[in-house]
């Protein structure tokens, strides 16, 4: 059975942050990376609000550098997903995916969001055959082909001009008659000649599960209920993400959206489980602010294992103090 | 990097080498960043599964045939080929458990 003091789920910018700054306080972190290792910026191309860098890095860049940076101060990365955890008792025992056991002291929630679906059934099922929800995946397939992005906020923008790339027309569908997204990022898209859009509108379907791959989609006008058939080759997702927290249901306070709940910093309704970055945040969700809760959730858990019985004395000096 | 286990596929060799016995190819290309993570786990499975199914790669950079013939639209893309049918299709970054599992189904 391998103990740790510190156990960290997940390495985006907020798990791999807290992994530093948990290891440089001695507490020899280990990070479990998932199965989307680096998170959501290792889907992204450039990313240009990055501080430090004034000519931007591309995302899986910049993620490489966490993690080696992390590891260069003694935190343990390992490959796999965690199956089941415990938060009933304390050390905190887990069971990853490949059987082996693991115990915490304290945890560190760091897993993110995953992007979301339609829900309509045949979206999932025509994924991966003209259905996606990353464009830096799958824009590649589509050369010279229309196709359409769903969604009306930042990340729907990005991925409708990132597209232009390489299909004939981006055609963006959009439940509302304006766009969530920043200025921007909206005239960015209003200037391409390659967008267009459809608004007060929703997928009613995605077509053509029977021959297994996309052929069109069938456009309901919220406002009229008019149905359009769009004949078109591809369909980028790109509505919000949910949080990944079906891991611990039942077990921690999560909001109604299923974000876990943390108050005084970074701390969960369970004494010694904390939470960074997106699986915590609906409202920022930037690399900088998860990696700025990263680094709360170090110190909080730091402060908790000084507070628990039997390893004051062993404890390292404080992160807060570097 | 690729452990000597995993074979490659071309468009000209893809019939062949898939008409006989359990076949995993691996649809993938440099620009794909989910590919890249999901390469140690096809690695693995080559020699979890050494001798007992065939494990493959496939460029699709440079083979536009197949992946076109399959419809693929998104990588990574897993197949399974069961003497030449297509048995299971496993889109996306998955576990290494949930791939072992559906190949045991065909074993």
């Amino acid at each position: 059975m391998a103990e740790h003091r510190v156990v960290i789920i997940g390495s985006g910018p907020a798990g791999l942050t807290a992994a530093l700054y948990t290891a440089r306080a001695n507490l020899k972190p280990l990070l479990i990376e998932g199965l989307e290792a680096g998170g959501q910026l290792m889907l992204t191309t450039m990313v240009e609000n990055w501080p430090g860098f004034r000519e931007g890095i591309m995302g899986p860049d910049l993620m490489a550098e966490m993690r080696a940076q992390s590891e260069r101060f003694g935190a343990e990365i390992i490959q796999g997903d965690v199956l089941k955890v415990d938060l009933g008792q304390r050390p905190f025992p887990m069971t990853l995916a490949d059987g082996r056991p693991v115990h915490a002291d304290a945890l560190i929630i760091a897993t993110g969001a995953s992007a979301r679906w339609l829900d309509i059934g045949s979206d999932r099922k025509l994924s991966g055959h003209g259905v996606s929800t990353c464009a830096t995946c799958d824009g590649y397939f589509f050369r010279g082909k229309p196709i359409a992005v769903v969604g009306g906020g930042d990340s729907a923008m990005e991925e409708a001009v990132y597209l232009t790339r390489f299909a004939s027309k981006v055609i963006v569908i959009h439940r509302r008659d304006t766009l969530r997204a920043s200025k921007i990022m909206q005239d960015k898209a209003f200037a391409n000649p390659k967008i267009e859009f459809m608004w007060d509108s929703e997928i009613a379907s995605v077509n053509d599960v029977e021959k297994g791959e996309v052929t069109g989609v069938t456009v309901r006008n919220l406002k009229t209920d008019a149905l359009t058939e769009v004949p078109l080759d591809g369909v980028f997702i790109a509505i919000g993400h949910t949080p990944n927290t079906t891991l611990f249901k039942g077990q921690i306070e999560l909001d109604a959206n299923g974000y876990i709940v943390t108050r005084d910093g970074s701390r969960t309704s369970v004494p010694g489980v904390f939470a960074a970055g997106d699986v915590q945040d609906h409202i920022y969700r930037q690399a900088i602010t998860a990696a700025g809760s990263g680094c709360m959730a170090a110190i909080d858990a730091e402060r908790f294992l000084e507070g628990l019985p039997g390893h004051a004395a062993e404890s390292a000096p404080a992160a807060a103090a570097h | 990097m690729a452990s000597d286990k995993v074979k490659t596929f071309t468009d000209s060799n893809f019939g062949t080498e898939t008409s006989k016995g359990l076949v995993l190819v691996d649809f993938w290309a440099e620009w794909c960043a989910p590919c890249r993570r999901l390469a140690p786990t096809v690695d693995a499975l080559a020699s979890d599964y050494d001798g007992r199914v065939t494990v493959a790669k496939m460029n699709v950079d440079e083979n536009p045939e197949v992946p076109g013939n399959y419809a693929i639209r998104g990588i990574p893309t897993l197949l399974l080929f069961k003497d030449g049918n297509l048995a299971e299709t496993i889109v996306g970054l998955q576990s290494k458990e949930d791939i072992a599992a559906k190949i045991e189904r065909h074993l």
